[in-house]
């Protein structure tokens, strides 16, 4: 039951309670869930990048081994 | 990944930028900009991160001339490269936002047309470094173009448009500028450190380049 509690949250959540996020992000005209996706498109964004940035660190490191 | 605090303070600043782009107080009722003012926090910073980018370019532009150092043409080269990205998201943000207040994706003007003039100055750049397979010969004839493209490039993307009689762009021609309109220095607090994160950006992301050409060119060495 606590293994799948999370589905539970995902599926159950929404419908069943309004909880103190909902009342956050239906606030303003739900602008706030336009502020939360451009955050979240950015963040994943420079997530890549910091995995570009240590690739290429990686990719450094082997040519001055070499 | 060492040093890089000014990559995580880049990240932090955009981010506070789009929060306090969107949920700040500003002056929203300004004419034909209403909400629009905003796009002041987004759409500046490229071109800001652009003139930053060249000015770096420019810097080791010379300094290659100088040295002979192939890892400094290889920077020059990377941070106009990025700088372009910049350029194009300028122009192509700009254009939007004329459309919903002005009226038109593009209009004959000073600032408009001199910025695009200036972005294919560089693109010219490109098409001569490309042209030239001997190595120092393209890196002594990309310095030399970048020291006199830069200060033509000023000249048209802030000089020329200012001495224009007549222009729609705010600070250029018979216009005022944004400063002139945050009389509570509102638009302050978000624009000059969201300018900030992304020019620290640009940075990032030409460094990126710049190395990965630099793994590439050592390896073909080898």
């Amino acid at each position: 039951m606590r293994r799948y509690s999370w589905i539970l949250i995902l599926t159950g959540y929404s419908a069943l309670a309004q909880t103190p996020m909902d009342d956050f992000f239906y606030q303003s005209g739900k602008i706030y869930v336009v502020v939360a996706i451009l955050v979240i498109i950015f963040a994943l964004l420079m997530f890549y990048l910091v995995r570009l940035d240590k690739k290429i660190s990686q990719l450094e490191k082997e040519r001055d081994e070499a | 990944m060492k040093k890089s605090w000014w990559k995580a303070l880049a990240v932090v600043l955009i981010i506070y930028g789009i929060i306090g782009g969107f949920l700040m107080p500003a002056p929203d009722d300004i004419g034909i900009l209403a909400k629009t003012i905003r796009n002041l926090y987004f759409h500046v910073p490229m071109w800001f991160t652009m003139i930053v980018l060249l000015i770096v370019s420019f810097v080791y532009g010379i300094k290659y001339l100088a040295s002979g150092k192939p890892e400094q043409d290889s920077l020059a080269s990377s941070f106009i490269k990025i700088s372009m990205l910049f350029g194009a998201m300028g122009l192509a943000t700009g254009s939007f936002w004329a459309r919903f207040t002005w009226g038109t994706w593009w209009i004959e003007d000073a600032k408009l047309n001199g910025a695009a003039i200036g972005i294919l100055i560089y693109l010219a750049y490109y098409i001569l470094r490309n042209s030239i397979e001997d190595e120092t010969k393209r890196g002594k004839f990309s310095a030399v173009y970048n020291l006199f493209a830069f200060p033509i490039f000023i000249v048209l993307i802030i000089i020329y448009p200012r001495m224009a009689e007549t222009s729609l762009h705010p600070a250029s021609g018979d216009t005022i500028g944004f400063s002139s309109l945050d009389l509570d220095n509102d638009l302050r607090k978000v624009f000059y450190l969201a300018g900030l994160g992304w020019i620290l950006l640009g940075v990032w992301i030409s460094t990126l380049h710049y190395r990965l050409t630099e793994i590439k060119r050592i390896d073909e060495e080898i």
